[in-house]
């Protein structure tokens, strides 16, 4: 298997060599930082590409194809148009807020997203209670949007914001509670713990039954929580316009606009990282050939080729299904998947207590 | 074999911040950069809300459905003993049957105020 931390410890030994320890520690911090900001936007922005690609192949249309290969430069120019247009100033609103919900939302999201484990030595933050760390900060993101619609005073964005409020918060619950019983079968919270107890086999393949109830209830939880469609009611364009952010212009705009992708992938990196190993590669006990055969294959592959195939369901979802309306939304979470979460979490104790897993 | 510690930095608290500081830095960058580059005119009308082009009326900033607190405060409840139940299923395992008879009146009182809510009809939306 690969180790990344041969190239970080070189690095560390190298620049040790070269300055004193907090200086190093320093450009260390520094290095992290721009590494994540590049990977951040990047990222971000290769989603903005790869969900118009997707949404255009499930509609029979061709997509973005004009601006460099395959249209690949596509939301490079259309984050470059969004930067060089004119920020308008509001005269009516809250401008503190209205100033600090982007500063929330995508620092919630780089923090979510400095936890998932990238590949084997390539974990930023590696807490003992990374999980629930991630599940913390991530709901962080939440006040962002309440205070975007709340500064704004607008109708559209009041309306928008109280939605995905109240949609946020039940469905976070939903997560919790699967990843609540993922964390009984891995006995452990931390990032790293999770993946090294997926060692010999995957926890979809551990868990069985309850893993799959508690993957199926976290990918429904994870669409609501990026707002995403069929739960786009915070933006529903043809009753809000464009819900919280209506006000937003320029790149005040594309910020909530990157969160909102950047969040599809790190929903999609957690269940990867709960329900198929992180970046662990496909192991089998005792098939010791194959399990060889997968080590081959680079780790931070493997974890991208999870999130990818994952938030490939999520927007399948969002360009099958229609838009669910909020007594139904709620419903949703809290007469079903509450309930269901609540046995499977009673079931996978059972299972971890007579021994029933893999 | 199976590393973490980036850089060998074992202080994470550190590595949050750094974290929390590259969104702040990103916002803030880009938006300076936004600054510098994007055009600039006034004009009175510019700085009305967006609302279908016909004049806000009355404030916005009002008061709202009571259906949302209604959610906020039960997500509040079952959030709150979702964190208390995590300590436990860390350590399952090691605390045995006496542990999960615990958890499991622990479990059945908050499965009780669902059953609650449920009936008072605090989760039908009106």
């Amino acid at each position: 298997m690969q180790d990344f931390s041969l190239i970080t410890s070189w690095i560390d030994n190298s620049l040790r060599s070269l300055m004193p320890g907090w200086l190093t520690v320093t450009v260390e911090c520094l290095l992290i930082g721009v590494g994540l900001l590049l990977v951040y936007s990047l990222l971000a922005l290769f989603y903005i590409y790869y969900e118009r690609k997707l949404c255009a192949a499930f509609q029979c249309r061709l997509g973005p194809n004009r601006v460099g290969p395959f249209g690949l430069l596509q939301s490079f120019a259309d984050m470059f148009k969004m930067l060089i247009k004119e920020i308008i100033h509001l005269d009516h609103i809250d401008r503190f807020l209205f100033g600090l919900a982007p500063y929330l939302v995508i620092a919630a999201s780089v923090m979510a997203f400095a936890v998932l484990p990238w590949g084997n030595g390539l974990q930023v933050i590696d807490f003992n209670i990374g999980i629930f760390f991630l599940i913390a900060v991530s709901s962080i993101g939440v006040l962002g949007i309440l205070l975007a619609g709340w500064s704004s005073n607008n109708k559209f964005t009041l309306i928008g914001s109280l939605r995905s409020g109240a949609q946020m918060v039940s469905y976070e619950l939903s997560i919790g509670l699967s990843v609540l019983t993922m964390v009984c079968l891995a006995g452990t919270m931390s990032v790293g713990g999770i993946v090294a107890e997926q060692e010999n086999l995957w926890f979809i393949f551990k868990g069985h039954i309850p893993a799959i109830i508690a993957f199926v209830i976290y990918m429904i939880a994870g669409t609501a929580e990026t707002n995403r469609g069929p739960f786009d009611l915070p933006e529903a364009e043809s009753e809000l316009t464009a819900g919280y952010h209506t006000e937003y212009s320029g790149i005040h705009f594309g910020f909530f606009y990157l969160a909102e992708y950047l969040n599809l992938f790190v929903v999609s990196g957690v269940a990867a990282l709960l329900f198929f190993g992180g970046w662990m590669p496909l192991h089998f006990p005792g098939w010791d050939a194959f399990n060889h055969i997968m080590d081959y294959i680079p780790s931070v592959v493997w974890f991208l080729g999870k999130a990818f195939v994952l938030s490939f369901i999520i927007i399948w979802f969002k360009w099958t299904f229609p838009r669910l309306r909020i007594d139904q939304l709620l419903a949703l979470e809290w007469k079903y998947l509450l309930p269901i979460n609540l046995v499977n979490l009673v079931l996978m104790v059972l299972i971890i207590v007579f021994n029933w897993h893999f | 074999m199976i590393s973490s510690a980036i850089f060998g930095i074992e202080n994470n608290g550190l590595l949050a911040v750094t974290a929390l500081l590259t969104g702040v830095a990103l916002v803030f960058l880009a938006l300076w950069i936004a600054k510098l580059i994007s055009p600039r005119s006034f004009n009175p009308q510019k700085g009305e809300a967006y609302e279908c082009g016909i004049p806000t009326r009355g404030e916005s900033m009002s008061q709202f459905k009571v259906g949302y607190y209604l959610f906020a405060i039960l997500f509040l409840m079952f959030d709150v003993e979702t964190v208390f139940l995590y300590p436990w299923a860390v350590r399952m395992r090691e605390l045995g049957v006496n542990g999960l008879l615990s958890i499991a009146v622990f479990f059945g009182i908050l499965v009780l105020g669902l059953v609650y809510a449920w009936r008072k009809g605090a989760l039908e939306w009106k």
